[in-house]
């Protein structure tokens, strides 16, 4: 998928006049929202198990390199394969190689950022093989040709009246004049398209929200059963996962589900949660003949021992997404590629590169909802800061701003210029708005005055007339 | 309440907003804590906090400016910010900001265990539970994002205002959402920060409220600025101006009977 980051401007102000769209943001996170603090506050040690998963994950990432050969080795004993992939272009091939390996035709899919990250499905069109998303949301916007909007909720920027529109023009072999209107009647469509589908598979491909060291064990939650069908009924099982998402124990996996389905959806537990150990074994009445593991770093062990390394802590629930004011005005996809709200805004420039992806980081007003959420306590706003830095370092800001602030700051490092700089300023300003008590418009501040009035200033700073009042007593 | 504290000597960190826009604010402010028996200081080399810089991600100016409100802060018993933001960039952010300067990191951890924001100062620090204030109208209250966030002002604003007489309280849902202002945000992103103040503003006016408190000035203009915009009557005030009595000056974005102009 070819970014369109750098249009976030744009992007924006597209979203922002899309009324459709605009109905859809103001009801749906208000419920990602109640159902979350509902969950958190019925778990009384919910906070306590925040600052587990913070420490839990701080641990791995100080070992990732040991925790990741363990599950390898565990991995292989078992009879399957871990592919290492330095790129995404490598991840495509390794499973590319894969299916080509078996003849496969069909391939079926659960969802994944991960596979959305390397633009597999494309990859896989282009090469002759007809992957299929069998998560209901996945299998909508695939249909319609479009990214996910969210990274739990992929049609999270679509109304019910979308997805019938959606289904009639894409399942032709159904009676034209058959009823939609009801979200289980949509929901029973696509089960009974899928369901062909997931017969026909040859190669089914999960994501996995956590790999467990300790059994070689990858993990999957889903609330429809979709991924169990993709990676049970096919031959051969493809597991693509990045390699932060490893832990050492089952213990641990357990904490980490803990947090992930409260804070996600708002429920204790996930309707599905499986784990994959290998291909079937002899005696075994199901599973797949391979299992092969897709490890992908793309970018994410250069983040190790720097000021970005805890961003890899993330478990992809959505929370700070959920809560954020920005995504909650724009949605998913104006933030132009596949990780969007408060951890796109640090994921993307770090995958992207910050000229790509700069305007992310600065899209917030640093309102803190995100890290106030956040399951493993990440500080998503001091990372999008550490952005900020290094586009300045780099001079990538806009002119004007750079040199604005620069003026402050040199009279700011001058108190007493400052002070006198300012008084006139305010003078002037306080005289021409004292007629309203305020401005409709002012010549350097039309971003501002485009959408709100100015209130007018006092007319002389606090510093002069505390120094009046001082010289009087 | 045996024995008489000796009186707690505080300077006051008037803020950029409140120093060039609301000296009304800083004068609310200098009332309030002399009437909790302090004496109160403004020191005049105090400009900025420097948290535009910081924001911006030039750590060299931030850092520069730090130095200077650090210095100019040494020797105060406590340190008062009526700014929940630029009181959570000292208490927060300094320490921080400074961890790898060895000359300066003990003065800014210093500084920040002794800074805090006006009205949990007031309400947690010196146990101020009644201001003996009148304010007669109804009114609603945002919590502005660092002040909430990053120093857990929440109940202090609610429980003092109670004690005002004359107020009603209508709550505001949605008071932990930010209003959209965020510093140079509103002016770099101003269609979504537009976006995000027309839904706070759409809130304030379902409350029934005539007049809309806040702790911090940035949210204050961006919001008044909003609801003038849009024609509403609704008054806009600092919550340590209807906290002090210091009623005098007209509302944010007002002018006392001067509207024919």
């Amino acid at each position: 998928m070819q970014p369109t980051t750098h249009a976030f401007p744009e992007n924006a102000r597209k979203a922002l006049s899309d009324e459709r769209l605009q109905k859809v943001l103001a009801i749906a996170p208000a419920g990602f929202v109640n159902r979350r603090k509902q969950a958190a506050d019925r778990l009384p040690e919910f906070e306590a198990l925040r600052d587990q998963g913070r420490d839990l994950k701080n641990h791995v990432l100080a070992n990732l390199d040991t925790y990741l050969e363990a599950f390898e080795a565990k991995v292989t004993e078992q009879g399957g394969h871990v592919h290492w992939c330095r790129t995404d272009q490598e991840a495509r091939d390794a499973i590319l190689g894969i299916c080509r390996k078996v003849g496969a035709k069909t391939v079926t899919k659960g969802k994944s950022m991960i596979s959305e990250e390397i633009g597999i499905n494309d990859y896989l069109e282009a090469n002759g093989l007809t992957p299929i998303e069998t998560d209901l949301g996945e299998y909508i916007i695939q249909l319609r040709h479009e990214p996910p909007s969210h990274i739990i909720a992929p049609a999270f920027h679509l109304s019910k009246k979308d997805v019938e529109g959606t289904f009639r023009q894409a399942h032709t072999d159904l009676p034209p004049d058959r009823v939609l209107d009801d979200p289980k009647v949509l929901i029973a469509e696509a089960r009974q398209v899928l369901r062909r589908k997931f017969q026909q598979a040859d190669v089914g491909i999960t994501g996995a929200n956590l790999m467990v060291a300790e059994t070689g064990s990858t993990v999957i939650v889903t609330n429809e059963g979709n991924g169990d069908l993709t990676q049970i009924l096919p031959r051969v099982h493809v597991v693509i996962a990045s390699i932060e998402k490893i832990v050492p124990t089952l213990e641990d996996a357990a904490l980490v589900l803990r947090l992930l389905a409260r804070s996600a959806t708002g429920q204790e537990a996930s309707a599905y949660t499986t784990f994959s150990t290998g291909p079937r074994r002899p005696g075994d009445l199901d599973g797949p003949e391979e299992f092969h593991v897709v490890l992908l770093d793309n970018g994410r062990s250069a983040l190790l021992g720097t000021e970005f390394q805890e961003v890899l802590r993330c478990i992809r629930c959505g929370a700070c997404m959920n809560h954020c004011p920005v995504y909650g005005s724009v949605g998913g996809h104006a933030y132009g590629w596949v990780y969007p709200g408060p951890i796109g805004s640090v994921v993307q420039p770090a995958l992207l590169g910050v000229k790509e992806a700069g305007h992310l980081p600065n899209a917030s007003t640093f309102c803190g909802r995100c890290e106030a959420v956040c399951p493993m306590r990440i500080p998503l706003p001091k990372m999008m800061r550490h952005w900020r830095e290094k586009e300045f370092e780099q001079g990538l800001q806009p002119a004007n701003m750079r040199k604005g602030l620069a003026l402050w700051g040199w009279f700011a490092r001058r108190p007493a210029l400052y002070h006198a700089a300012t008084r006139m300023a305010i003078r002037a300003l306080g005289a021409l708005g004292r007629g309203k008590g305020r401005f409709a418009k002012l010549p350097l501040a039309q971003g501002w005055t485009r959408y709100r009035d100015m209130p007018a200033p006092e007319g002389k700073t606090f510093q002069q007339m505390w120094a009046e009042k001082k010289g009087k007593r | 309440m045996a024995e008489k504290r000796p009186t707690p000597r505080v300077g006051l960190f008037v803020t950029c907003l409140v120093d060039l826009y609301r000296p009304t604010v800083g004068f609310a402010a200098v009332k309030l804590l002399e009437d909790a028996g302090c004496t109160v200081e403004v020191p005049s080399a105090q400009t900025c906090c420097g948290q535009p810089a910081f924001n911006a991600g030039d750590r060299k100016t931030a850092q520069d400016l730090a130095r200077n409100t650090i210095a100019a802060f040494e020797g105060f018993d406590y340190v008062v910010v009526p700014s929940g933001s630029c009181g959570g960039q000292i208490k927060k952010h300094y320490p921080e900001l400074l961890a790898d300067d060895p000359a300066w990191a003990a003065r800014a951890h210093h500084l920040s265990a002794r800074t805090f924001e006006l009205v949990s100062f007031l309400a947690d620090v010196l146990g101020v539970s009644d201001t003996g204030a009148r304010y007669d109208g109804t009114i609603t209250y945002h919590d502005s994002c660092s002040g909430l966030r990053e120093l857990g002002i929440k109940e202090q604003p609610r429980r003092l205002l109670g004690s005002v007489e004359g107020v009603t309280l209508n709550e505001l849902p949605g008071a932990e959402v930010c209003c959209g202002f965020g510093g140079t945000f509103c002016v770099k992103y101003p269609d979504i920060s537009n976006r995000m103040v027309e839904a706070k503003t759409a809130d304030i006016k379902a409350t029934g409220a005539d007049t809309l408190l806040a702790g911090d000035m940035g949210c204050l203009l961006n919001m008044a600025g909003k609801l003038k915009r849009e024609g509403s009557a609704i008054r806009v005030r600092h919550v340590a101006e209807v906290l002090a009595g210091v009623t005098d000056t007209p509302p944010i974005g007002e002018t006392f009977g001067g509207e024919k102009a």
